[in-house]
């Protein structure tokens, strides 16, 4: 080893000793981080509010419905109803099979030998394997007669008594008795009860929509059918179909007006197009302060102009994309190859047929797949600003959210959402390849 | 020269008129460009109209009242301008709250990404035949927006920052993970051979072969990324709950009285988010363009 190897030796043993402890560091500052964050945000605490027999609703919503059959202990009123809503009653005689209505007594046959049964003296479950549990209120009180021990899936209090099985949930209390039984799928989904097309097998509604008679003589029946699914009174296909349509919109509009604003500016704030560094300065700073008033912001400020709606949305992201659009493509206009420009000017061309010659034709591909990308991600945004001004699919999933039931809308609206996207990002990658490469 | 002269003479050559035929083609284009033209402003007037129908407010009427809501809330923020600094304190904690849900997500949507990014690229993934699984995957990340995450995870776990930080982490990996992929699908595979030869299981080819190559670009997008999650964790803590989006809803909702917070509120969000923009576009350049000597 020769004397001029040994500080050489040296530094490369420094070198390797400071990626060695960058090595280590990297891991531990992150970590030494994400214990910060993990005590910054109480999640030690988050176990003890988090409610996992919402997540259990919100699953069992997601796939499946159930209907309810009431009885007014008081009145002695029965109704059946899925969902329990007004819109999904059945009309009084005319309950689905599995309820038969005798008198004052009704029995609900739950399948697999569970019966419940409703009688002026009370209530009654019979649970296969188990027994029956019977329920009669006395003195103000519930009183509970069931083979002992009472399992874990029953739940007595003075006023209220509550049985869960695998077939369905029963409660009863002093005002009402309450059968919960739960079918897999989207209740209602494609006809109300009220509809003549309700209860009819696809077969059916295959024969009636081709060759069957008229059911409305002043239209045919694949008309009616049409008709009634896009008036569902319960999902509402209509309005959700306008609500996609307006959130496209918005993204749409915005997007496009956006580019067509900020294409002069850009240029404007180019340095290879406007001379003056005051203007570029000033319109630099301009889209910065645009860009800096978070869209959050603009969409809050133009909702109280104009209200809610799929116009206000629109501007939003027209005032906001201004700004972004703006920056990149002044980049854009920096980066251009002069030559061409030159060239065209060498045959006597103005600034505005250089520009348009020039620059345009070089600038497009690289403007062109900039737009499409934000074409693509504002219909997400569309989607959140939606919910803050209230206009197009953000509101209608806001509004199924915080009734905190309807979770097989939301999971709708979530279907309907990702589609959407989806398919944006399939049509301008579509775009893109054909207005650039093709 | 050469080819000119196996040419017929002028007078025997085929008739091509190539300036008639040149006119032809771009009447052609132009017209073309044209009908496509006056579609896409037909496209955008009756969008706009139609818009504008189903709104609640019209363009013309609301257009003064822009400046009126800023101006009122300014002036009533001027009159009571003592109060900012003091405000501004206030809020700092749930502005890092803001800043901390970002940081988080980021971290944790980006370390995902790095996975299934690894996963996902043809030469380096370890189960070729699962890259259409580890791709769908990060689409419907992406597809899915963080609001409908965050809203039905607030249903679950109650108000907070955990909602938010799991929405943009799911987000931020579909989206990182796909630019990471691109990424490493240019990285020189060399070095990876070479630590394949000498017995390197599949993490140590990963993280001594390809992510030493990957790591400007990487980080420089996770930068990019970390600038638009905290304008997100902004807008979900106005949807939803949790940091400064939150209080700006409060006080939002307040009205006349309050805007001294509302614009407080505006001031911090403003000047974090220019803040953020300069500092990860600088460190950006730096990590692609190299350091400067």
């Amino acid at each position: 080893m020769t004397m001029a190897d040994v500080p050489l030796t040296r530094t490369v043993e420094l070198g390797f000793r400071r990626k060695r402890l960058t090595a280590l560091a990297v891991p531990a500052v992150i970590l030494a981080y994400l214990t910060y964050a993990f005590f910054a945000f109480d999640i030690p605490g988050l176990a003890g509010r988090a409610r996992l027999d919402n997540a259990a609703i919100l699953l069992s919503d997601f796939w499946s419905h159930k209907t309810h059959v009431t009885r007014d202990n008081r009145s002695g009123g029965l109704t059946v109803a899925i969902e329990g809503e007004a819109k999904g009653t059945y009309a009084s005689g005319t309950t689905p099979d599995w309820v038969t209505v005798a008198g004052d007594v009704t029995t609900i046959d739950l399948g697999k030998g569970h019966v419940v049964t409703y009688d002026p003296a009370g209530a009654r479950y019979v649970v296969p394997g188990y027994g029956t549990i019977d329920i009669r209120p006395e003195g103000g009180k519930l009183k509970l007669d069931a083979p002992q021990p009472l399992p874990d899936w029953i739940n007595q209090a003075d006023t209220r008594i509550s049985v869960t099985t695998d077939a369905a949930r029963f409660a009863y209390s002093r005002s009402k008795v309450e059968t919960f039984r739960y079918f897999p799928g989207w209740e209602l989904f494609f006809f109300t009860l009220d509809s003549p097309f309700h209860d009819k097998s696809w077969g059916e509604l295959a024969q009636l929509a081709l060759v069957g008679d008229r059911i409305d003589p002043a239209r045919s029946n694949i008309g009616y059918m049409l008709s009634e699914f896009w008036t569902n009174k319960m999902w509402r296909h209509g309005d959700v179909a306008w609500a996609i349509f307006e959130t496209m919109l918005m993204a749409f509009l915005g997007t496009m007006s956006a580019a067509i604003i900020a294409l002069p500016l850009g240029f404007l704030a180019a340095s290879n197009f406007t001379p003056f560094r005051a203007v570029r300065f000033a319109f630099r700073r301009v889209f910065d302060f645009i860009r800096g008033v978070d869209g959050l912001i603009w969409t809050i400020v133009l909702s109280r102009a104009f209200g809610p709606g799929p116009m206000t949305g629109a501007l939003a992201i027209l005032i906001t994309d201004t700004g972004s659009f703006g920056k990149t493509f002044s980049e854009a206009l920096e980066n251009i190859d002069d030559k061409q420009v030159e060239g065209v000017r060498s045959t006597g061309a103005n600034s505005l047929q250089s520009a348009r010659f020039g620059v345009i034709p070089q600038v497009t591909p690289v403007l062109l797949s900039q737009v499409l990308y934000f074409l693509e991600s504002n219909t997400r945004s569309a989607t959140v600003i939606g919910a803050i001004v209230g206009g197009g699919i953000g509101l209608l999933l806001t509004q199924a959210i915080s009734t905190q039931k309807d979770w097989e809308e939301v999971c709708y609206y979530v279907v309907l959402i990702v589609l959407m996207v989806m398919l944006m990002d399939t049509l301008s990658g579509w775009l893109r390849r054909k207005l650039i490469k093709g | 020269m050469a080819d000119i002269s196996f040419w017929p003479e002028p007078e025997k050559r085929p008739a091509i008129d190539t300036r008639a035929h040149y006119l032809d083609m771009t009447r052609k284009k132009r017209m073309y460009g044209g009908i496509l033209l006056v579609v896409f402003v037909a496209l955008m007037a009756s969008g706009f109209r139609l818009a504008e129908m189903r709104n609640a407010g019209d363009f013309l009427a609301g257009l003064p009242m822009v400046y009126q809501f800023p101006a009122e809330v300014l002036s009533e923020a001027w009159a009571m301008r003592g109060n900012l600094p003091g405000l501004f304190l206030e809020f700092v904690p749930s502005l890092l709250e803001t800043i901390n849900i970002a940081g988080v997500a980021t971290l944790i949507g980006a370390l995902g990404a790095a996975f299934l990014a690894l996963l996902s690229t043809r030469g380096l993934a370890p189960w070729p035949w699962a890259l259409p699984l580890y791709r769908r995957t990060m689409d419907a990340f992406r597809a899915v927006p963080e609001i409908v995450v965050a809203l039905v995870l607030i249903y679950i776990f109650g108000g907070g920052p955990v909602p938010a930080v799991i929405a943009i982490a799911l987000h931020t990996c579909g989206a990182l993970g796909k630019l990471f992929s691109e990424v490493a699908e240019n990285a020189d595979l060399k070095p990876v051979e070479g630590l394949a030869s000498v017995g390197g299981t599949w993490p140590q080819r990963m993280w001594l072969g390809i992510i030493p190559q990957v790591a400007p670009n990487w980080l420089s997008y996770a930068l990019l990324r970390f600038e638009i999650n905290v304008r997100a964790s902004a807008i979900l803590g106005f949807v939803g709950s949790g940091g400064i989006g939150y209080d700006l809803k409060i006080a939002m909702q307040w009205g006349a009285g309050k805007y001294d917070q509302v614009v407080a509120i505006f001031l911090l969000l403003f000047l974090t988010i220019v803040a953020i923009d300069q500092l990860s576009g600088h460190y950006r350049d730096r990590l692609v363009k190299g350091a400067k000597p």
